[in-house]
């Protein structure tokens, strides 16, 4: 059972720790193939990411104004505008695309910014135990049981309109589950036998939290990431379409407001309203499929249950 | 055997100040509810000279893990010192990894004392990395600390992962990751509880080498008494916080005093003991340490009236036989014994 | 005739692709009343034969040979009938009783389970019955109110004997039944199981990597070396004169204390078990053997028998699997053919 080795191994320090990671993401990867619905969501989730990148390519943003649209109101999907044209007579599915570019940034900004402070809370409070952890988790809790949209709704109608407002309303809102839960793995990897090993070799808080409970914690993180990065896109789209976004940025929730606002659901329009929603819908799809799969990955315990 | 007859000399020069010793070391835990704080321990003097194996011996709950982590500086003391080269240890954040450095920990389950997502190379430089950071030297001293534990050719382990070891490679992928450090004491706790019969030995023989090579101290605490027969220069014997018996493992093994060391030793297997002294009950409780002699409501001496008939059984029931001091000579807690 | 029968006892794991044999032709008898103690360390397939015994292998394991208790077969069995044999033919005492005991239940109720189970009695009757079982266990009947975590180690592994006992089964497996417990408290379990066994006449299967607990305890002693058993035979003498080389390895790696000889010198065995998925040539052990010759590199020995069995007195037939205990090798030494992996041996002999 000794790990046989039979490849030539790596001569300095530095170039160990990049063969191990070499080995390691093979690995990783090797076992993300196998689960289907993963791939699934990685493909869907690949097209968008390469739409909203490559969208200046193949989209003339001077088309996307109000007063240089190229066509008439409210066409039907047509050879022009496969996706028929909205109010103002631009083409739904240039606006669908670029609003992507939006939602996607969005999406990913305040998800980084709700994990990034929610492992921080999460990791110290559990670590330090004690009043710091009282301290932070009764913050904690405070955040838990506002309900999110309201607190958004209220950040958004404060501060000014604008991107970053409705990253920070988002971000702001989703940590709290992401610090019980990184509290919650730390206080278990805490309870090693390892972790006093790392005491007793003469190691400090830092070095404990980093080099310990810090990789130990990331797999459930980056699995939690992946699903919370679906809930954030939902969440803009939802603050857009109650209108509390940058109006002067296309993203998906504000073409469904202005759908929404130009009667396109009476008037049977359904080009307007049926894409931009559909686009959400299969975003956060891909999201969850990946975020489902890196689990299986990365939670042992999950992959036996297969 | 030269081995052992260095040993013999090695262990003579008992005026030396010890490596590292429990002066009157005291450790309560504060009770939950209506419970009493726990005496886990209680009043200990114990000595480790340098170049000595020092097993500290007992059943679960005596305090033996406690006191090897008081040892360690990760339990502060509620009364008593630990003292090292005979300095007190401080425990400020920098003088306790000063201290860290010289005194290792082997812990007893190899695959729990090392983290699942860092590679044998990684686990072994973490100390290093600790006290040095990243040296250029690093990858040498890792290759040389593991082929000294017995993994050869070291290479072959540097990027292999805990679970793809057997348990007895990953004890040997611990004790190189305190190796590493060039430490002077080893404190081993359990360190081959959890291996297999047929690993047990390897590992006990790596202690011994380790200490006739590197003239390492250790302080091994074990429920095992033939672990302290294969390979300790001196045992001490641990009830309920206190060391019962200490001395060298040929006396105490071989002829036991206290009641308690004698009951450990009659029921191993193929002990030979006509009767063994099976106690009944389990280890008692540490938050009521009884009056007297803490052994004497389990002792087989006192319950068959030889204690009485050598006049003592009164002072067993009340008078305490106090604390052992340290140094190496052969000791006690027993009216009886040292009636 | 033997209460437990197992002949050519063969288990393989599918892991992914791949088959991976964890018992590879393992055979011992088991007669009404003795006890047989299974030797060998982790991964030797020791647990898989006990899981065997009563079915208990997960699905990805495919087993073959025969289980023969009583001298029906195990593995043929219909599912009610092994139902049944499971409880009162049958039963397993689990290591690691903290696992093995529901965490949410009290001890009372989970000792009385098998019995409201397997048996229509009223519920005046179970509880007088679990009293008595934790009588006999050594507990107090009132610990029946007790839930595991209330319990120490020792008591726990009690509680377990008792649910073992519940059903009043005429055979019982011990799985490593005191690993992780003191000396102290090892010894109180191993005087209980001996005598729970002798008074109600149960034979007895103790599975265990120390060879010495297994010695003082048991009558026959069968060690395990990747999957197979390489030796076999009565308790003292398989202890104190061992044939098969590995066995001699085990028996030494717990000293006796006082021996001068052990003294600031431990026995091991270097080495590890091999890969059960990439076994060596010949004889399994021949890596980690200290007295390897070149043949045994292309011998796989089977168990044979090392000391003609008295005519009439089966129990003093010894047999071990090393090629230095094969007769025509020890009088000629030629090379013999690759032995077939078979471990009829023993049966022939008595």
């Amino acid at each position: 059972m000794s790990g046989p080795q039979r490849e030539q191994v790596p001569v300095t320090a530095r170039a160990l720790a990049w063969e191990r990671r070499r080995r390691a993401l093979a690995g990783f990867w090797r076992e993300y193939a196998r689960n289907r619905a993963g791939l699934f969501g990685l493909v869907g989730l690949s097209v968008f990411v390469v739409l909203a990148v490559a969208a200046p390519l193949f989209v003339d943003p001077g088309e996307l104004s109000v007063t240089g649209a190229p066509g008439r109101a409210h066409q039907p999907p047509s050879l022009a505008y496969p996706l028929g044209t909205d109010t103002f007579g631009r083409s739904v599915l240039d606006l669908v695309v670029w609003g992507a570019r939006i939602s996607l940034t969005v999406g990913f900004l305040a998800t980084a910014m709700s994990v990034a402070l929610g492992t921080l809370i999460g990791i110290v409070a559990g670590h330090f135990g004690g009043w710091t952890s009282a301290v932070l988790m009764r913050v904690t809790d405070w955040f838990l049981v506002l309900p999110p949209l309201v607190l958004a709704v209220a950040l958004a109608a404060v501060m000014t309109r604008s991107t970053l407002t409705i990253i920070i309303a988002i971000g702001v809102t989703v940590w709290p589950a992401t610090a019980r839960l990184v509290r919650a793995q730390t206080l278990a990897v805490e309870a090693r036998p390892y972790i006093e090993r790392a005491w007793a070799l003469g190691a400090g808080h830092a070095h404990v939290m980093r080099r310990h409970v810090l990789p130990n914690v990331m797999p459930v993180v980056l699995a939690q990431t992946t699903l919370l990065v679906a809930t954030s896109i939902i969440a803009e789209s939802t603050l857009a379409f109650l209108g509390l976004g940058d109006p002067s940025t296309i993203s998906w929730g504000g073409i469904l407001q202005d759908a929404r606002n130009a009667g396109a659901v009476s008037s049977g329009i359904w080009w307007y309203m049926v894409p931009p929603g559909l686009a959400i819908a299969l975003v956060a799809l891909s999201f969850t499929l990946c975020g489902r799969a890196l689990e299986g990955v990365l939670n042992p315990k999950l992959r036996e249950r297969r | 055997m030269t081995a052992n007859a260095e040993r013999m000399d090695a262990a003579a020069p008992a005026a030396l100040t010890p490596v590292l010793s429990a002066e009157g070391l005291h450790v309560a835990f504060k009770g939950r509810g209506r419970r009493g704080s726990a005496r886990a321990v209680d009043g200990v003097d114990l000595d480790v000279h340098a170049g000595e194996i020092v097993a500290l011996v007992g059943e679960s709950g005596c305090g033996k893990t406690t006191l090897a982590r008081a040892l360690l500086g990760l339990e502060r003391p509620t009364a008593g010192r630990v003292a090292f080269e005979g300095e007190p240890l401080r425990y400020g954040m920098r003088p306790l990894k000063t201290y860290r450095r010289r005194v290792q920990l082997v812990l007893q389950d190899p695959s729990g004392s090392l983290n699942p997502r860092h590679t044998v190379y990684d686990a072994v430089a973490e100390g290093l990395r600790i006290h040095e950071g990243h040296t250029a030297d690093e990858r040498d001293r890792v290759a040389a600390a593991l082929s000294r534990s017995g993994l050869r050719p070291p290479e072959r382990f540097f990027l292999s992962y805990p679970h793809e070891l057997s348990g007895g490679q990953r004890q040997r992928v611990v004790i190189a990751g305190a190796l590493v450090l060039e430490p002077e004491v080893i404190v081993a706790d359990e360190p081959v509880a959890s291996l297999d019969a047929s690993v047990r030995g390897e590992i006990l023989g790596l202690l011994l080498r380790l200490r006739d090579e590197l003239g390492l101290s250790a302080l091994v605490v074990t429920h095992d008494l033939g672990l302290a027969w294969n390979i300790a220069d001196r045992a001490a014997v641990m009830y309920l916080g206190r060391v019962v018996e200490v001395g060298p493992v040929e006396e105490v093994l071989a002829s036991p005093r206290h009641p308690y060391t004698r009951a450990l030793l009659s029921v191993l297997p193929e002990s030979g003991a006509d009767s063994p002294v099976i106690l009944s009950g389990e280890p008692p409780d540490p938050t009521r340490v009884p009056a007297g002699c803490r052994f004497h409501a389990r002792c087989q001496v006192l319950g068959s009236g030889q204690a009485d008939a050598a006049g003592v059984a009164g002072r067993c029931r009340s008078e305490d036989p106090g604390v052992l001091s340290g140094g190496t000579a052969t000791q006690v807690a027993c009216h009886w014994a040292n009636a | 005739m033997n209460y437990l029968e197992v002949k050519d006892l063969r288990v393989t794991y599918r892991a992914g692709e791949g088959e991976i044999p964890a018992v590879r032709g393992a055979g011992f008898g088991l007669a009404p009343g003795s006890k047989l103690g299974v030797a060998g360390e982790s991964g030797c397939g020791k647990s898989t034969v006990a899981l065997a015994l009563l079915r208990l292998l997960p699905r990805s394991a495919r087993v073959q040979g025969e289980i023969l208790l009583d001298g029906e077969d195990v593995l043929t069995m219909r599912w009610g009938r092994l139902r049944a044999v499971r409880w009162a033919g049958a039963s397993i005492v689990f290591q690691g009783a903290m696992h093995s005991l529901n965490a949410v239940r009290r001890v009372g109720d989970q000792i009385a389970e098998p019995i409201l189970l397997h048996e229509n009695a009223t519920p005046g009757e179970v509880s007088r019955r679990v009293g008595r079982l934790l009588e006999q266990v050594g507990l107090p009947r009132w610990r029946a109110k007790a839930y595991p975590h209330e319990l120490s180690g020792g008591q726990r592994q009690r509680v377990m004997i008792a649910m073992a006992l519940a059903c009043e089964p005429r055979l019982l497996i011990a799985d490593e039944p005191t690993t992780a417990l003191d000396v102290m408290i090892q010894a109180q379990i191993l005087r209980l199981i001996d005598r729970l066994v002798g008074e109600h006449g149960i034979s007895m299967m103790m599975i265990s990597h120390d060879l010495s607990v297994l010695a003082e305890t048991c009558d026959r002693l069968a060690v395990m070396y990747a999957g197979r058993v390489v030796e076999e035979g009565p308790a003292d003498s398989v202890f104190a004169d061992a044939r098969h080389p590995y066995t001699a390895a085990l028996s030494s790696a717990f000293p006796k204390i006082g021996d001068p000889e052990s003294r600031r010198n431990p026995h091991g065995l270097p080495g590890d078990p091999p890969d059960p998925a990439d076994p060596p040539s010949g004889c399994a052990f021949r890596p980690r053997c200290p007295v390897a010759e070149e043949r045994c590199s292309t011998v796989d020995p089977v168990l044979w028998p090392v000391e003609p069995a008295a005519v009439g007195n089966g129990a003093a037939g010894r047999a071990a699997a090393c090629v230095r205990m094969l007769p025509e090798m020890r009088s000629a030494g030629v090379a013999a053919e690759p032995a077939e992996p078979n471990v009829a041996a023993p049966e022939e002999s008595r």
